[in-house]
């Protein structure tokens, strides 16, 4: 496990990062729309 | 239920309004199924050891990074065949969410392929087509944003994916037609499957999880884009 942690974790870290910075984006213009 | 009634932009935003939390919720409950399948269910693999769990995005991923730009198409297609105003807004809702499928698929089979293959990157048919997919997507949205009108900025863009959609198959069959490094095809209709049922299932969990995330994402989107275009 340690010998590929840096690849699993950096897959599945980078990934949720995406989709969390797309739900946040989302979101401001979500608010922006609305105002 | 008239689904007609549907197609107006007007009539779609409450609707869209009303689905999208079921959608999120349905995303939530079925990643953190997935995730507790892919981790502590399914066993590691007597090859790849465990980074081989990388498989429960990567495939999902790239699952959606196709099914999403036929929708996407299907979306622009009807636009341009009956002038429909939600169907351009509905294909431009759509491809930040593909983009960002293809995007996260080219990683995750990047930071899976230097373990497993000794290389980050390989210009092999399935690689080279997965990556035009992103810049189509990536094009799509340049080419809607450059053009100030949004009618025409739908139908530029629909006949971009329309012309576009000719690489969902090169992509699927390219481990078929070419000599890749990429493996074959993970899961068949017309084969039984060649991996553990729990590692099955957990990869169907998470695609499960992607659609229902990205369901959710494009209506929130298709609503701020028809309350934009009302602005």
């Amino acid at each position: 496990m340690s010998d590929h942690a840096f690849y699993l974790w950096g897959a599945y870290g980078v990934t949720f990062l995406l989709l969390l910075l797309e739900i946040v984006f989302l979101l401001k213009r979500k608010r922006e729309t609305k105002a | 239920m008239n689904w007609f009634w549907y197609a107006s932009p007007q009539t779609f935003d409450p609707l869209a309004g009303r689905m999208a939390p079921w959608f999120a919720a349905a995303a939530a409950a079925l990643c953190a199924a997935g995730l507790y399948v892919g981790f502590f269910v399914a066993p590691t693999d007597a090859q790849q050891g465990e980074v081989y769990r990388i498989i429960f995005i990567h495939v999902p991923a790239a699952w959606l990074s196709m099914f999403i730009y036929v929708v996407m198409s299907c979306w622009a297609a009807l636009g341009l065949a009956f002038n429909t105003r939600l169907s351009g807004m509905m294909a431009s809702a759509l491809a930040p969410t593909g983009a960002l499928f293809t995007a996260i698929a080219l990683w995750t089979g990047s930071l899976w392929g230097r373990p497993t293959w000794g290389t980050y990157w390989v210009w092999d048919a399935r690689l080279t087509s997965e990556l035009f997919l992103l810049f189509l997507y990536l094009g799509f949205i340049a080419l809607q944003a450059a053009i100030d009108e949004p009618r025409r900025a739908d139908r530029a863009g629909a006949l971009l994916a329309i012309v576009g959609v000719v690489n969902i198959p090169i992509i699927h069959y390219s481990v078929v037609w070419w000599n890749t490094l990429h493996q074959g095809a993970s899961v068949s209709m017309t084969r039984a499957p060649t991996m553990a049922a729990q590692m099955l299932a957990g990869m169907l969990l998470m695609a499960l999880a992607f659609w229902m995330y990205s369901i959710a994402v494009t209506l929130v989107r298709v609503r701020c884009i028809i309350r934009e275009r009302q602005g």
